[in-house]
């Protein structure tokens, strides 16, 4: 990394990667229609006008309730896995567990695809519901993989200990294992809310006639005259992204620090 | 109940992994207010064993007795064992007064009453004021006692501690022996302690039942263990034995003559005679104190042999000879006692061994 090269091309990644995203604040609050240089000055009239927008708040509606709904439900199925996956030896794991995981790699089009064509020959009308289905399938496995970690760092006669003392299965699980992998469970509810926040493809693909977020901006972008107030969504969606993901890594460094484990992993 | 009545009842316990025989048939009893050792490698089987008294696992055939009672499905909360683990399990979320008093929760008794128990077991185990620390902070030495006062809280009927010391280091550790010695004999509950260190099961226990391979080799006594193992593999496992080849010569009512090598003609008890020979065939063994050199001139007996002294290992308090008796192949060790005025000899030097018949062992 002492080469000049190296640092020239690191510094030319990281602004390529992130200068559009430093923009989208700049020309959300910047006073014209046009997304240009230079700037006309400075006004707060876009996320006025974006206040305003109905479909936007429909669109809004209708993706917090799909991603509160697939974070719960990821987050379940992600509970059940990682607890089977970490504490029991059953037949086939390694492949079972392997299937689980797959659509972390399976490209989003494929699952869209394929179920928009089974959806449609079942017969099931696409709407809310069947985005919830395809987001739960590619949310599921960033689940299984920060609550894995979560019962890994988590010392199996702690729950031995538990049962010793009196208690049973159900009251060891509330009173040991819950609020041991607690920060696993948040941290797997904030990402698994963001990844089917910004989704597009599969909400695209099984909307039916319900906009979400995501497909509402991109529908915005034919109208030249709509895009600064986009500019101000972005740059809400942008805060509100960091947040979430900076606070589902704390609660995961924090389990883990917690059950006196060592870190081996994460997504940040 | 009367006192020979056994607090734990091992019938012909067996244990199988899928085609792994862990344990092989363990019949054994331990006494009411016994300080029990469980002593062997690691893969012996000790700590499966102390899990089936536990409950934490089945055992497949034979039968685990409690004060009298079959404790077969009888699921670890509910039989009358506490256990202190190996890596002293610590509820790492709640507070050293919230771990210790874990066990009261379905307790009866007051909320006051319950915080004077708490407060009674950290002050038992030397954690006096401790109870609203975070359990995470704690050091090793202290976590281990928070596991012992949270396990002796419940008064149990037997307490198993599963190489509890392991973690520690050494000063730590034989401080705590000596500590749970204390803690046994003040409270009277029956100890089961599990270890792989020879040296802390005979510290400890009033009794040992040394495990290789899921079988009790022998289970005896800690002096009885170390001045009569019953085979060679005990011998090696506890302590350092020597071991020369022998020959039985004449078989008498009670006793033996054997001819070993460097000592000659031996004749020694009916006591002394030990199964558990190897391949080679007889052999005697004796301990590395039982010799000693004799420095001074009296006259030669039959209880002595000319040896060379081909090792000298100094320990300050001690120094080991490894010496090769005259008319044996390999040396065997002896340890003196480095009483002041008398002198450390050297490599090579030769020297006058006696010894004693009767802290002989003769395994055939």
């Amino acid at each position: 990394m002492k080469s000049p090269v190296f640092k020239g091309y690191a510094i030319a990644y990281l602004v390529f990667l992130y200068a559009p995203i430093v923009l989208l604040p700049i020309f959300a609050f910047n006073d014209s229609k046009v997304i240009a240089f230079p700037l006309q000055g400075f006004t707060t009239a876009w996320f006025g006008e974006m206040w305003q927008d109905t479909t936007l708040w429909n669109a809004v509606r209708n993706s917090v309730i799909i991603s509160v709904s697939v974070a719960v439900l990821s987050t379940v199925l992600g509970l059940f896995a990682a607890r089977s996956s970490t504490r029991f030896r059953f037949p086939a794991k390694a492949g079972i567990m392997g299937l689980i995981m797959l659509p972390l790699v399976l490209p989003e089009m494929i699952v869209a695809m394929s179920m928009l064509v089974v959806l449609l020959a079942v017969g099931i009308e696409l709407s809310i519901l069947t985005i919830i289905m395809g987001h739960v399938l590619i949310c599921t496995p960033f689940a299984v993989a920060i609550l894995s970690s979560a019962f890994q760092s988590l010392d199996q006669s702690l729950e031995e200990a538990a049962y010793d003392l009196g208690e049973t299965p159900i009251s060891t699980f509330w009173l040991i294992i819950l609020p041991l992998v607690m920060p696993g469970i948040i941290s797997s509810l904030l990402i698994c809310f963001t990844i089917s926040l910004d989704e597009f493809i599969i909400a695209y693909f099984l909307g039916g006639n319900e906009t979400v977020l995501s497909v509402y901006i991109y529908g915005q972008f034919r109208f030249p005259a709509k895009v600064p107030a986009i500019m101000a969504l972005g740059t809400i969606l942008v805060l509100l992204s960091i947040t979430l993901l900076a606070t589902a890594e704390y609660f995961r460094r924090r389990g883990i620090a917690k059950s006196g484990g060592k870190d081996t992993g994460g997504f940040l | 109940m009367t006192t020979s009545d056994p607090m734990i009842e091992f019938r012909d316990v067996h244990k199988y992994y899928g085609d792994y025989h862990a344990l092989r048939g363990i019949t054994a009893t331990i006494r009411p207010g016994e300080f029990f050792s469980l002593l062997g490698p690691s893969g012996c089987g000790k700590t499966t064993l102390l899990r089936t008294i536990a409950g934490f696992e089945d055992i497949s055939s034979g039968a685990v007795l409690v004060d009298g009672r079959d404790m077969a499905g009888v699921p670890a909360n509910k039989r009358p064992t506490n256990m202190v683990f190996q890596s002293y399990a610590i509820f790492p979320h709640l507070s050293v007064e919230e771990n210790v008093g874990f066990g009261l929760r379905r307790d009866p008794r007051s909320k006051e009453e319950k915080a004077r128990a708490v407060g009674e077991a950290l002050e038992m185990v030397g954690l006096k004021g401790y109870g609203k620390r975070a359990a995470h902070a704690l050091s090793g030495g202290q976590r281990q006692r928070v596991a012992l006062a949270r396990a002796l809280i419940l008064k149990p009927k037997v307490l198993l501690l599963d190489e509890p010391l392991s973690a520690l280091d050494k000063k730590m550790r034989e401080q705590m022996q000596v500590e749970l010695i204390r803690l046994q004999r003040q409270v009277g509950i029956t100890f089961i302690l599990v270890t792989h260190d020879q040296e802390e099961a005979l510290v400890m226990s009033d009794r040992i039942a040394v495990m290789f391979e899921g079988e009790i080799a022998q289970l005896a006594d800690p002096e009885t263990l170390y001045r009569r193992p019953n085979s060679r593999k005990v011998a090696d496992f506890i302590g350092t034995m020597n071991f020369l080849p022998a020959k039985v010569l004449e078989e008498g009512a009670g006793a033996v003559e054997i001819e070993a090598a460097g000592f000659g003609r031996i004749h020694v008890e009916a006591s002394q005679v030990m199964g558990g020979a190897t391949a080679e065939g007889a052999t005697v063994g004796f301990r590395p104190e039982t010799l000693t050199i004799l420095y001074d001139s009296s006259a030669a007996t039959d209880r002595e042999s000319m040896a060379t002294i081909e090792e000298v290992v100094y320990f300050g308090d001690m120094t080991y000879y490894d010496v090769r008796i005259d008319g044996t192949e390999t040396p065997v060790r002896i340890s003196m006692r480095n009483v002041f005025g008398r002198p450390v000899l050297d490599r090579g030097a030769r020297a006058r061994v006696g010894w004693s018949p009767g802290a002989l062992v003769l395994f055939r």
